[in-house]
């Protein structure tokens, strides 16, 4: 019996993992995926919003802006790279002018520090690739860029080294609300926790319903996305969005911290709650929009696709509360953008909500703080020198596009909660993610995976599962 | 620091060759830096035979033509570090290079050249849609892992893209076991060699369709199908020709890419047609010392080629090292060594290799290598000396995928006054 389960191990549920790791609980995590990060976590804008688009005196606002504010101390305390370059809204008439008040009102109603209205020239300084048929700009310094794979494993692995279980693989069936426990049927066995916490992303609708009579309904809303080489990075330097329409905040342009260009992403609503295919119609209608606020976009430079899937609730609003007839079930439901930024704000409320029914005491040996894999790059020349004489392992480079070491991936397997798949060992250290897209690195990633966890190379996977790489040796079959 | 005269980046046919030559042409101090843990390059995972008919007169596999340079290397004692990354090279020629015994360290070098060849173009760069599960490989992806490690990445197999990787892929996986369904080409002709149609689809009954692409990618975990479709000369889809091949392995042989990297942070001048450096007659880049040979330069077909250019570019950087040392009297921008004049890529010529020439410069013979950017049939292969035609030959057929040449004679060059641009065009019978 645990006193309480989390379900899903994206960055809600590793949120509140960790801020629940502050206490004398029995905590466990469980991810019907292989790795942590597997689902709407992992395909996203990798956007910290200012705040100022969720409507004022909702949720979704208060967790916005506290979030956007923790994230500083978080990301040094998680040793993640994250950047404040500020977002621009872009309006292209004296028409729409009004919509960017409007914005500029509700953000400054929401708390959101430092807004302002810029014109088009101040903006042209700032941003000289932005379409020549630029009106004016909201200007919200206080956007940042962030890595939410990042961002996720840490809070992943702070709650694990402070005592939170994780159970991978393990995907949850049914809940039976017991009478003052809930009973988990999962693919691996029975779980019995006396506190669910509900961080199921585009699941999270199908679990609250197990166990109550109000219903919810999660919509999953695809975003197909395009990345572009980092010789594109620099097109811009701020966040470009489009004044924001009923599917959401529209195709926005911005560099990522790894130094790549992102663009989109589209809004269209599915069933399929697994349905992550990019569509033809998908990608093109990201290509073409792009280009309507930022000029002479290098589209040629796209290295990879992919879409993601908002958690989209009906009432378009976190839903971070004890389900009324399912006492000690906590949601944490809807989390749609801006839930990648409110994530620490979401831990909080949710350890919040438990701690004020369970009064847990504190650990005094809680620990905060982790350090990321020792990222050479970073390093002085003499610094690296000392670390390749130390490890050289951190000699020798596996991928090449990003110059990742085999040091690099060795830290990235045997670190807690450490990766057991390509994409486990691509999402930690980026090996694969440059633009050949693994092509020279994944048999070598595949031999060092296969070495180090003494697993046959038949059973490397990509993502777990049965995503295995290779299906046999040379003429078995013959 | 420690210095050498010529520091070659790459161990490939293309470092290997012009190492070679350097050494033949009076250098002793050249240094090969490879990122591989041996010598050869991608030629040894190409098991497949063709290989040195224009060299060697016979036909050998990739490693048996690279184990003859290797052996000329070993034979002249030609330094070389193997599992050996370069991050970065200065324009001052500071080479920054990192392996497990040496650690990160610098190199100074008088000559440059860079043989870092190419790499294969990805599914993202074509915006592929559908999922993205195991199962996708790149053609050379998969070569490695049947020839080089003995694994089978796939047992149903659809091919997209003909250039000659993925032809080559098409009859190894079947002779590996793998079926193989259907190589797909968007373009209505394949950008392959013809011997390799002939010798990897038709002897093996594999159709090959031209003008169809992928449109769709099925399957969650492993690749379960993918869907074809025709598309129209714009590249667009063509509705009603969509068909579903189940299959469990997506090869893409989509296109090479010269790996120019090192190259522009050093600030050499990158062609947007080639993606390789613009070099001159002596294949230097627009870094003075800094020459460039193989698929970096361009992408081949042949390595014989590979191996030609790179021999130019090894004998012109042990030239460059010599005459920096007696202090650059035959070289910089003497009023006695001419000028530059530029070689125009017109009529369906899509570029030139070298892109410039300095008739005082170039060799008695000088090789233009270029390719065209369509199937011409029964046409002429022109040069022109500014207006003047001085060749005109007959070509029954040209293709994009077969790299052609013409050849330039110095005497000529220098012969014809006021020579302002020397122009390679395709012109109709």
């Amino acid at each position: 019996m645990y006193d309480v389960i989390i379900i899903g191990a994206g960055v809600s549920g590793c949120a509140c993992a960790r801020e629940l790791a502050r206490y004398r609980l029995n905590i466990c995590v469980l991810e019907k995926e292989e790795d942590v990060c597997c689902g709407t976590s992992k395909a996203n804008s990798a956007i910290i919003h200012a705040g100022f688009d969720a409507e004022a005196g909702s949720l979704m606002a208060e967790l916005n802006v506290r979030g956007n504010y923790l994230m500083d101390q978080l990301s040094r305390d998680l040793d993640i790279p994250f950047r404040r370059i500020g977002s621009l809204v872009i309006c292209r008439s004296e028409a729409e002018l009004p919509g960017l008040q409007a914005l500029l009102d509700r953000g400054r109603e929401n708390g959101v520090p430092d807004l302002s209205i810029l014109s088009r020239d101040e903006v042209k300084a700032m941003e000289p690739n932005i379409t020549d048929d630029i009106y004016a700009a909201l200007y919200a310094p206080t956007g940042g860029i962030i890595c939410p794979f990042e961002l996720n494993i840490a809070l992943a692995e702070n709650a694990f080294t402070n005592g939170v279980e994780f159970r991978f693989n393990t995907k949850v069936l049914n809940i039976e609300h017991k009478k003052d426990f809930y009973e988990l049927e999962t693919s691996d066995g029975v779980y019995e926790a006396r506190y669910i916490v509900n961080a199921a992303g585009v699941y999270a609708d199908v679990f609250h319903n197990m166990v109550s009579r109000n219903r919810i309904n999660i919509t999953p809303r695809r975003g197909d996305y395009c990345l572009l080489d980092k010789s594109a990075g620099a097109h811009v330097s701020h966040t470009i969005f489009s004044l924001p329409d009923k599917l959401g905040k529209g195709i926005l342009v911005t560099p990522t911290v790894h130094g790549n260009l992102l663009l989109g992403p589209t809004a269209i609503d599915i069933e399929d709650r697994d349905g992550v295919n990019t569509t033809a119609d998908g990608l093109s209608q990201v290509l073409e929009k792009a280009g309507r606020n930022v000029k002479d976009l290098p589209l040629r430079q796209v290295i990879t696709s992919f879409a993601g899937l908002r958690a989209h609730e009906d009432g378009h609003e976190f839903i971070i509360e004890e389900v009324k007839d399912a006492e000690g079930f906590i949601d944490c439901a809807g989390i749609e953008s801006p839930g990648l930024t409110s994530c620490p704000a979401i831990g909080e409320r949710v350890a919040q909500i438990l701690t004020e029914k369970i009064h847990p005491e504190e650990k005094p040996d809680f620990c905060g703080t982790r350090e990321c894999i020792a990222k050479p790059s970073d390093l002085t020349r003499e610094e690296y020198q000392r670390l390749i004489c130390e490890h050289p392992a951190y000699g020798n480079v596996i991928c090449r596009c990003e110059t990742i070491t085999e040091g690099e991936i060795l830290d990235a397997i045997h670190r807690p909660l450490g990766a057991r798949s390509l994409d486990g060992v691509k999402r930690r250290t980026r090996a694969g993610m440059g633009r050949c897209q693994s092509g020279f690195c994944s048999p070598r990633v595949m031999e060092i995976l296969s070495r180090e966890l003494n697993v046959s190379m038949a059973d490397i996977t990509k993502s777990g599962g049965n995503s295995r790489i290779i299906m046999g040796t040379s003429k078995d079959s013959l | 620091m420690i210095s050498y005269d010529i520091v070659i980046i790459g161990g490939g046919p293309a470092g290997l060759a012009a190492a070679v030559s350097a050494r033949q042409n009076g250098v002793r101090s050249i240094l090969i830096l490879e990122r591989d843990k041996e010598l050869g390059g991608i030629l040894n995972q190409c098991i497949h035979n063709g290989f040195g008919l224009h060299t060697f007169h016979e036909e050998l596999t990739g490693p048996e033509y690279a184990a003859r340079f290797i052996d000329q290397t070993e034979k002249l004692k030609i330094e070389y570090k193997l599992n050996t990354m370069v991050l970065d090279i200065s324009p001052e020629k500071t080479v920054t290079a990192m392996n497990r015994a040496d650690g990160l360290f610098e190199i100074q070098a008088k000559a440059v050249i860079l043989a870092m060849g190419c790499r294969e173009r990805s599914r993202g760069a074509l915006n592929i849609p559908g999922y993205r599960p195991a199962g996708i490989f790149s053609a050379g992806t998969a070569q490695r892992l049947v020839n080089m490690e003995g694994y089978l990445p796939g047992r149903t197999v659809v091919i997209l893209g003909s250039g000659d990787i993925g032809l080559i892929m098409a009859r190894r996986m079947t002779l590996e076991g793998a079926e193989v369904k259907v190589v797909a080409e968007l373009m209505p002709y394949s950008g392959g060699l013809n011997r390799n149609i002939v010798q990897c689809l038709d002897d093996y009954d594999i159709p090959l369709k031209l003008s169809h692409t992928v449109i769709d990618i099925k399957g969650r975990e492993r690749v379960e199908g993918v869907t074809i479709a025709e598309v129209d000369k714009n590249g667009k889809t063509i509705p009603g020709t969509e068909e579903d091949y189940p299959c469990d392995t997506l090869l893409l042989s989509v296109g090479l890419i010269p790996e120019n990297e090192l190259s522009r942070q050093m600030g050499i001048k990158i062609s947007p047609i080639t993606s390789g450096p613009e070099v001159n007659e002596s294949l230097e880049t627009s870094v003075e010392g800094v020459f460039a040979c193989g698929n970096v330069l361009h992408v081949h077909d042949l390595v014989d080629f590979v191996s030609q250019e790179a021999a130019t570019a090894g004998k012109r950087a042990a030239e460059y090292v010599r005459s920096s040392s007696e202090k650059r009297n035959t070289r910089g921008s003497g009023a006695s060594d001419g000028y530059p004049v530029p070689v125009k890529a017109k009529g369906g010529v899509r570029y030139t290799v070298p892109m410039s020439i300095t008739p005082s410069r170039m060799e008695e013979k000088q090789t233009v290598r270029f390719r065209v950017g369509n199937i011409y049939k029964n046409c002429y292969v022109s040069v022109y000396l500014n207006e003047y035609r001085i060749q005109h030959r007959k070509r029954q057929i040209l293709a994009p995928g077969e790299m052609e040449e013409v050849s330039l004679n110095r005497e000529q060059l220098l012969q014809y006054p006021d020579l302002k641009e020397i122009t390679v065009k395709i012109e109709e019978a």
